[in-house]
């Protein structure tokens, strides 16, 4: 028993140091200010009614990375049904080319993004070339979504995929033999049951989208700046920590609350592919 | 037992090169209970998933009521399936698990809760409606799922080794209720299992398989004192199986004597094989024996004495109420309508 204990150690140590830590000087800087003072004048200035610029940048995020998560749930669901379904040939084949590209730079990725969605880039001048109308997509919110989306995709194919082929087949059988077609297999049996993994699938896309500055940055511009943007700006531009480390707690929470509820759905709907 | 019901021709199956079902002939009746018995991989399970509509054999044909029902799919056909594991859905009580079928013929509510009531009490559950399905013990669950598949009145009900998680107590309780249940409710049954007690206590016919084949198809007092060859023998029960030769009707010779028996039929001096249940040799005083030997072992099994004594060269495997003690000098007896003869089956 005091073995057991003694080998949690090390990671104990880590999770003070790399964790813990950070964790309590974020929260204490939000609560100091410039002077060394208990203030709470950084929480003020974001819930700040009569200007509420914060707040609608924290709303872009959540909005932006719902968005996201949609999309990702809506290709991701069949894309890991489909791979659920096919030969393990087959489907080591396509799980290899899902992952390929995360084995790139995130940053090098996104790049690539951009020359392919710029005015004169590939996809214009492809479009151009055939005749059609160029899409005007760089520096909106779409292209940060769709840089979302690419990115983040395979956190949502992966836990589902796990919750699909950990299903007893016999269910499948059962249902069948109850007399449900494909369709009444499918909505009252196989989703219901995959709900597990899909319920992780959205925390583990949301969560880094609703993060991310990078995909915003680059494929955003300056006008579509998320609460993630901000963030780093404060520490990096601004060096106002105080009220960045305010924005991270802020978003912090957010975050919390929503992984508590999807938590609390999970609870009631046990086993399942959860990742996290 | 009245028409016939459903009826396999030539089925046969195979998975990749592995054959699994050959030339598979069988004829269910309504209203019977049918035990396809066998060791695991004999095919038993193939067989009961062909008729559920989970496999479609590589040739011959499956008949429902006379109509041909080989392309017809599971959820089309009048048959429900109590599985091997249950296969509850773990995301609905036990109430929607009853009411699954129920609610896919789109019955309505208030029927489907007094159908739901009834089926509750049948399995001996009233009252469980809104348990989780994890929280139930492996009985319950098996109960549960029978009556997930019983509320829908099929015409058939296929179980697949319904009772093997179950402890022996358990298991000895629900085969008499799924009997009970079988003939009060009039719906046919097949039932697959490993289990030959379990069979014989449970059926009006049963099916032995082995690799693939049909070895045997009768009412369980055929199949335990008639059978038809040396495997069915030993699958069913205890048994010892010595060669001998059929000199003519009603005389054998087999351990280095003669015996009077009541088989005929055979060819003279044919090669055959004698099959003798342990229950069937007796002990008797020398002067009414036919051979006398040497106990070897004893060992008490609660209601008999499970013995090997040598006799004529022979171990037989003798099951008596008498205790005899090893070392002992033992006459033993066997009636001539205990002595069953079998055709030798060709080497494999």
């Amino acid at each position: 028993m005091k073995k057991a204990y003694l080998t949690a150690l090390p990671y104990a140590v880590y999770a003070c140091i790399f964790i813990v830590a950070p964790l309590i000087l974020i929260v204490v800087y939000s609560f100091t200010s410039s002077g060394g003072e208990f203030t709470l004048e950084h929480f003020q200035r974001f819930f700040n009614f009569d200007n509420p610029a914060y707040m609608l940048v924290l709303w872009r995020s959540v909005r932006t990375a719902f968005v996201s998560t949609v999309i990702c749930l809506l290709i991701g669901y069949p894309m890991a049904y489909i791979l659920s379904k096919i030969s393990a040939r087959l489907r080591s084949i396509l799980a290899f080319l899902f992952v390929l590209p995360m084995w790139m730079n995130f940053l090098l990725r996104t790049y690539a993004w951009m020359t392919l969605l710029e005015k004169t880039g590939i996809i214009n001048t492809l479009l151009g070339a055939m005749g059609l109308p160029a899409l005007n997509i760089m520096y909106t919110e779409w292209a940060v979504v769709l840089g979302n989306v690419y990115n983040f995709l395979p956190f949502m194919i992966l836990p589902i995929y796990t919750s699909l082929t950990k299903m007893d087949q016999s269910l499948i059988e059962a249902a069948q033999d109850l007399g449900a077609n494909r369709r009444g297999v499918f909505f009252k049996v196989t989703f219901p049951l995959s709900l597990p993994g899909v319920i992780s699938g959205i925390s583990m896309t949301f969560m880094p989208a609703v993060t991310t500055f990078i995909i915003s940055r680059l494929l955003g511009g300056g006008q579509n700046a998320l609460i993630g943007d901000i963030i780093e700006n404060q520490f990096k531009v601004v060096g106002d920590w105080g009220f960045g480390s305010a924005l991270s707690v802020i978003l912090m929470v957010l975050i919390l609350l929503s992984m508590n509820i999807m938590r609390r759905y999970e609870a009631e709907n046990a086993e399942g592919g959860v990742l996290l | 037992m009245s028409k016939d019901l459903i009826r396999l021709e030539s089925i046969e199956m195979s998975f990749g090169d592995k054959k699994v079902l050959n030339n598979i002939n069988l004829l269910v009746k309504d209203k019977e209970f049918v035990t396809l018995l066998g060791p695991s991989g004999c095919g038993k399970t193939t067989t009961l998933r062909i008729i559920g509509g989970f496999e479609t054999p590589i040739s011959g044909s499956v008949y429902f009521d006379g109509k041909k029902i080989n392309s017809v799919p599971a959820y089309k056909r009048r048959v429900n399936t109590v599985f091997q594991r249950y296969a509850l859905f773990t995301h609905l009580n036990v109430y929607d698990n009853i009411a699954f079928g129920l609610r896919i013929r789109k019955m309505n509510e208030k029927q489907i809760e007094q159908n739901i009531k009834d089926m509750l009490s049948l399995v001996n559950l009233s009252g469980y409606e809104n348990r989780a399905v994890s929280s139930l013990s492996g009985g319950e669950q098996q109960r549960i799922a029978i009556a997930r598949a019983l509320v829908n009145h099929p015409q058939v009900l296929l179980l697949d080794e319904p009772l093997g998680a179950l402890d022996l107590k358990l298991r000895k309780e629900m085969q008499v209720e799924l009997k009970k249940m079988q003939q009060s409710l009039g719906i046919t049954f097949i039932y697959v299992t490993h289990d030959q007690e379990e069979a014989l206590t449970m059926s009006d016919t049963i099916v032995v398989m082995n690799k693939g084949n049909i070895q045997q198809v009768g009412s369980p007092i055929d199949i335990y004192n008639e059978p038809s060859n040396a495997f069915v023998a030993d699958f069913i029960g205890e048994s010892n199986i010595i060669s001998g030769i059929m000199r003519e009707d009603f005389h054998v010779d087999f351990a280095g004597r003669h015996f009077e028996c009541v088989d005929k039929g055979f060819e003279k001096d044919e090669d055959i094989d004698v099959v003798i249940r342990p229950e069937d040799l007796k002990i008797v005083p020398p002067d009414k024996a036919q051979m006398s030997g040497v106990v070897e072992s004893s060992v008490f099994k609660g209601v008999h004495y499970e013995m090997v004594v040598e006799a004529n060269g022979f171990k037989w495997l003798i099951h008596s109420t008498l205790s005899e003690a090893p070392g002992d000098t033992v006459g033993l007896y066997i009636a001539p309508f205990d002595i069953h003869i079998m055709h030798r089956e060709a080497a494999e």
